[in-house]
This record gives C-alpha cells, structure tokens and sequence, in this order.
C-alpha cells in the first residue's frame, strides 16, 4: 500500500557530468533536476546514449559529478568523505544490468553476497552465513547455492543474487541499472515480481533505469524520460502514457510494438528519422530539434526550460 | 505445394560435446510460404537460432550435427548440397540478418564493399557495377548521403544504421528468403520501429519471404503473419498470428503472452513462468514443458503429445487436447486486454 508520507529521500540539482575524451568533452548528463520520495519507484527511461546509466552512476557516486548536488537524506553525496561516505554506502545499494559481467566468476556465491558485510564489518561467521543464507531465501535461491560460482547459474538466478547482494547491507534506496534487459521475457517477469515484493516488505526506494518502456511503466509510480543528457519530461507514470506532453515522448511510446496484432494493424506510429545527435557536439536550443517533428524557430535558438506544464507534469518544451 | 518457398520436415541437430550430446533441434517441421512472415519465438535456449543457422548450414561441424529431416527450398533439399552449392544458395538465394550489427559486420572493410562481394560473386557484376548498386541498396535500406556513406567503414556507422547496412547486403541480390535473427534486440525502441518498417516495406516491394527470430512479442504482432513457438528444441504451437494470439492453446504459449505487462496491468503482480528451461543434454522424455507446466497430467511425463490440428494452419502438441483430458479455462483474456484500456 502507497504511504502517505512525502519525506523526499533523495534530490537531484542541477547534476551534470561531463568526460573528457581527449579531442573534446561528452556532456553525458548535462543539468538534470528531480526529486524521489521514500518508498516510490522513478523510472528513467530513453534511448542509450541519453545518460540515463551515468545518472545513475553519478548519484552513487561511482562517478564524481562535474557540478551539481544531489541530496540524500539531507546530505549532499557529493561532498562526503571518510567515515560519512562509508555510511552512505551502506544505504544507497546498485544492481546492474550485465548478470553475467556484473559478478566475479572466482568467488563464491555466499562471498559475493557477503563482501559489503565483511567490508564493513557488520557480522562475522556463523552470524553472517545466517544472514547471507536468509538473503538467498529472500530472492528466492536455497541455501545449498552458498559455496557455488555464478558460472553454475542461469541468468535470472544470477540476478538474483545481484539482488541478494544488494540487500546484504539493508539499504533504503536500491538503483536498478537495466536489471531485467539481458533477461528472457518469461524470466523478467520473476524478477520484477520479486522488486516489487521486496519493496512492500521493506520500504525501499527505486530508481529503475530502463529502454523497456512497457516494464518500466509496469513498476514505476513516476518516469523521467531522458533524451542527450537533459530529463525533457517527468509525471506519473500513467499521465505519461495517456497524456505524454513532449514530441519525443509521444514517439518512443508510439514506436513500442504492442504485443497484440489487433492494435498493430490499426496504429499509426510516428518513426524518428535519423539517430541521437553525437553528445560531443549536441544541436544548440532544444537537444531534440534535430528530430523533432513540430521543430519550429525558437528551438534552434533556446533551450526550453524544464517546467511544470499541468500539475505535477514537468516538461522541457517550447510548446507549452 | 508451389506456393510453399521453404518446408523444414523432422529436423534434428545436435552438438556433440564433452558433457555428452545436446539435443538442440528435435524433430521440427514448420514451412513458409511466398511474401509471407513467420516469427519464430521461445526463451533462449529453445533452438529457434539453431533453427534459422541449420536452414543457412551455419552450424559448425564439429560439434554440430544433422542427424535427420530435410530442408527443402525452392525445390531442393539444402541438406544435400555440398559445399560450392551451398553457397551459391547463401547471400543470393536466402539472406540472413544476424542480431549484432557491431560485430558481423568486417571491420577491415568499406561498406559498401562488404555490399558488392555478393554482388560480384552471384550476380557476375563488374566492381564499379557492384559499387553502384551499393549506393542504391544503401540509398534503398534509408541511409542519407549514401555516396559518400558507401566508403566509410563500419566503426564510422551508428548501431541502426549497422543494422541497416546489414540488410542492405543481405538484400542486395534479391534473395527469396531473408532470415533475421533478433534483428532489433540489440537496438533502442525508436531505431528498431525504423528497421521493422523498413523490413515491412521490403516484403510488400519484392514479395520477399521472412522468417524473424524474435522473444519480443510486440515485433511479433506488428510483422509477422504466423507464429512458431518453440520450446527445448521443438515446436509446441504454431498459427496465423490471429491463432497464436486470440486463441493460443498451449500453457507455455500462455505464460508467454501473460509474462508481458499489459496496460492495465498496472500495481498487479506480472504472471511469470516460474523455473527454467530443461537441460538438452538429457531432455524430458515426455513433453519438455511438464516441469514448468500449471496443467501438468502423468501422461505429460513420459509421452510428448502428438500433434492436434486446430485449424489446417493451427497445430499445437498438448495432451489438454486429449478428448478425455480435463477442461481448462485459458487463463488469458482474448481479444487483447489492451483494448480496454484506451
């Protein structure tokens, strides 16, 4: 059930990250704002290359953001050291996209699931096999999968131990990157199922980075979508389906295939011509406006701001 | 039977490994007839890309082996062709559209070089020929500027524009057959609704025939015309698109279509198929899905069911089909509970 608290557990100001490749700067995120409420999922979608992983990444800092706060429980993550840092670790956990990549192949299942415990220092023997034996019954693997590598299990049983790994240290606020894309559809399904389970036992916060825009839509209660580094529209997740406001949004939803050959036959799709503009070198105005179908004058020459259109519906966008 | 531009009949295709042999194809039979689409699906594993590599002779060997059927195109069995027949058949005769495009393309090569290879082995066409039509194809596939696109190489191209490249070559002698596997998995939603157009357009152009390998059930309804399901290596359903999706009789068809979340599936827990898919080094005597299956009977251990027909085009392997098995309500809304949403 939704809690009716509105204590907003992690705000992202005006966040940008830019890399230097050497021949020129690749403006990945380029100032994106949103706020996420405890125990509400926000999805991010968009195209690869829009930056939605390395927001991600940025606010656990796995990258050092190039300006920008972002406020978690009333601290600035950017700005933590030593032992805060440390702290915050133990909060804010990630699971990745890659089953496969995303563990090493020479530890065991039950080290794996263990190590933020050990990093830490949290519980020692017996005490900790317990609890990495109730993390497995948690996602749903037994206790015997302990002292196995992950070359013996399928994708979706490596995910889940992902997950395991992610519970290990009792966070409030997990960031799933892609968690289910490298998945078989009828395997995805599991894996959400169990997300969402985990999030009414335990109160946690999402933040669920997606292309798949039907199973985004399935677990979010909010979507951004991202589009070269800026977010061009956020709301909830069923305004953004029935109401999309931005020209980009209403064209990634029309380009979804429907998987029902009734509606198919019948749709009229709005197909983008051309790909994402290189983030090196993005248009100047809109970052849209090269592909925009309703491009007019003033997108060439200002960026839209993001702003609140309706109530609750945020959206960069000349034409509102 | 003219109508019928390709029948694979009782194909069985094992590798041989260390472990023991893994049966990856059982005995499939499916066939595809002139301009028309036909999507293979099934979780990975199920044998649907062995599927499309045996009908091209992809399959290496050693360790893969055909063991029975036959695979008769335009007339003659592909499995009876040597080599340098083979490959007159391969590229001219049947395309193929492999699922990434970063690396099945040459690396080492222009584009538009990689286009006229075909063109100057099949077709007997002169190289500055060659080239030529490789500005159309490239031209003809959406590419701009293709003059100029023609002598770059492929690092200098973005994925769908890959992607693209890739069916230009597969389709630039005019091949009867185009075989795509996941053509658009490794693509964003925006280019893949490009490359399905484009792949729609070809066939009502050149009357082209399709087989597309796909686990995306939405590819599935916008291209496809029949469906084959496949599941540990043999098919379990197969029917017109309109069969599959209005009036699919087999649980795992079932559980595919319900693991997708519909529009109005919002805060519902997804029905997920829960387990996974048999090991084909010691496939399940009876029918592979029993394990997984809600409406598992005894007779579902040891006995794979024989095939119903529905429909003439509609055949489906399930002992629910059996006169004395037990009625089951189909767990599915027909008709597409997407409907009711709008």
């Amino acid at each position: 059930m939704k809690q009716n608290n509105n204590e907003i557990i992690l705000e992202v100001k005006n966040l940008k990250k830019h890399f230097n490749v050497g021949n020129g700067v690749v403006k990945a995120v380029d100032g994106v704002n949103f706020s996420i409420k405890r125990g509400e999922t926000l999805g991010l979608v968009g195209e690869s290359g829009c930056g939605k992983s390395t927001t991600g990444r940025t606010i656990i800092r796995l990258y050092e953001p190039t300006e920008g706060e972002v406020i978690f429980k009333g601290r600035d993550v950017t700005k933590l050291k030593g032992r805060e840092l440390k702290k915050f670790n133990r909060e804010m956990q990630m699971i990745f996209q890659d089953p496969y990549a995303s563990l090493n192949p020479r530890m065991t299942v039950a080290d794996i699931i263990g190590e933020g415990i050990d990093i830490h220092n949290l519980l020692s023997g017996k005490e900790r096999l317990e609890r990495i034996y109730s993390l497995l019954d948690t996602v749903g693997l037994n206790r015997e999968h302990a002292n196995r590598f992950p070359h013996e299990f399928s994708g979706g049983q490596r995910q889940r131990i992902g997950i395991a790994r992610a519970l290990a240290l009792d966070p409030d606020f997990i960031i799933a990157d892609e968690p289910i894309s490298a998945l078989d559809v009828s395997i995805q399904a599991q894996v959400v199922n169990l997300l969402q389970d985990l999030q009414k036992e335990k109160g946690l916060t999402y933040l669920f980075i997606a292309h798949d825009l039907s199973m985004v839509k399935h677990i979010s209660d909010r979507i951004g979508v991202m589009y070269l580094g800026h977010l061009v529209e956020l709301t909830e997740s069923i305004e953004l389906y029935e109401n999309p406001l931005h020209p980009y949004t209403e064209a990634l939803l029309s380009a979804i295939p429907i998987p029902d050959p009734e509606i198919e036959r019948t749709r009229q799709r709005i197909i983008l011509e051309g790909d994402v503009p290189s983030p090196m070198n993005p248009p100047s105005g809109c970052p849209f406006r090269t592909r925009c179908p309703k491009a007019m004058d003033i997108c060439a020459e200002k960026r839209p701001e993001f702003k609140e259109a309706q109530p609750g519906h945020f959206v960069a966008c000349h034409l509102y | 039977m003219t109508d019928k531009i390709l029948e694979v009949k009782d194909l069985e295709v094992s590798f041989l490994t260390y472990a023991g042999e893994v049966k990856a194809i059982r005995g499939v039979t499916f066939d595809v007839k002139k301009g028309e689409a036909v999507a293979i699906v099934g979780e990975s594993g199920s044998g649907k890309s062995v599927t499309s590599q045996s009908i091209m002779q992809l399959i290496p060997s050693p360790p893969g082996v055909y063991k029975n059927g036959e695979i008769i195109f335009d007339g003659q069995d592909l499995l009876n062709l040597n080599n340098s027949e083979m490959e007159k058949v391969r590229g001219s005769s049947i395309g193929m559209i492999f699922q990434d495009p970063m690396t099945s393309l040459n690396p080492t090569m222009t584009v538009g070089k990689q286009i006229a290879e075909g063109l100057i082995k099949h077709q007997g066409l002169n190289k500055s020929e060659a080239m030529e039509r490789a500005v159309e194809m490239l031209r003809l596939v959406g590419i701009p500027n293709p003059e100029a696109r023609v002598k770059q190489y492929p690092h200098e191209f973005s994925g769908g524009m890959r992607q693209r490249a890739m069916i230009a070559i597969a389709l630039s002698c005019n091949p009867k057959l185009l075989i795509a596997d996941e053509p658009t998995t490794a693509l964003d939603v925006t280019i893949q609704a490009q490359i399905i157009d484009l792949m729609k357009d070809l066939q009502n152009k050149f009357g082209t025939s399709i087989i597309i390998i796909t686990h995306d059930l939405g590819v599935v309804a916008d291209l496809a015309q029949r469906v084959v399901v496949m599941y540990a290596g043999k098919i379990i359903e197969q029917g017109s698109l309109d069969d599959i999706f209005y009036n699919p009789q087999h649980p795992y068809t079932w559980g595919l279509l319900r693991s997708v979340p519909r529009l109005d599936s919002k805060g519902q827990r997804l029905e997920s198929i829960e387990g996974t898919p048999p090991d084909l080094l010691d496939p399940p005597k009876g029918c592979p899905f029993y394990p997984r299956c809600d409406y598992a009977m005894e007779v579902c251990v040891n006995h794979f069911p024989e095939e119903t027909k529905i429909t003439d085009d509609h055949k489906v392997h399930c002992w629910l089909q059996h006169p004395d098995a037990p009625k089951v309500d189909v767990p599915i809304k027909i008709g597409g509970a997407n409907n009711e949403a709008k």
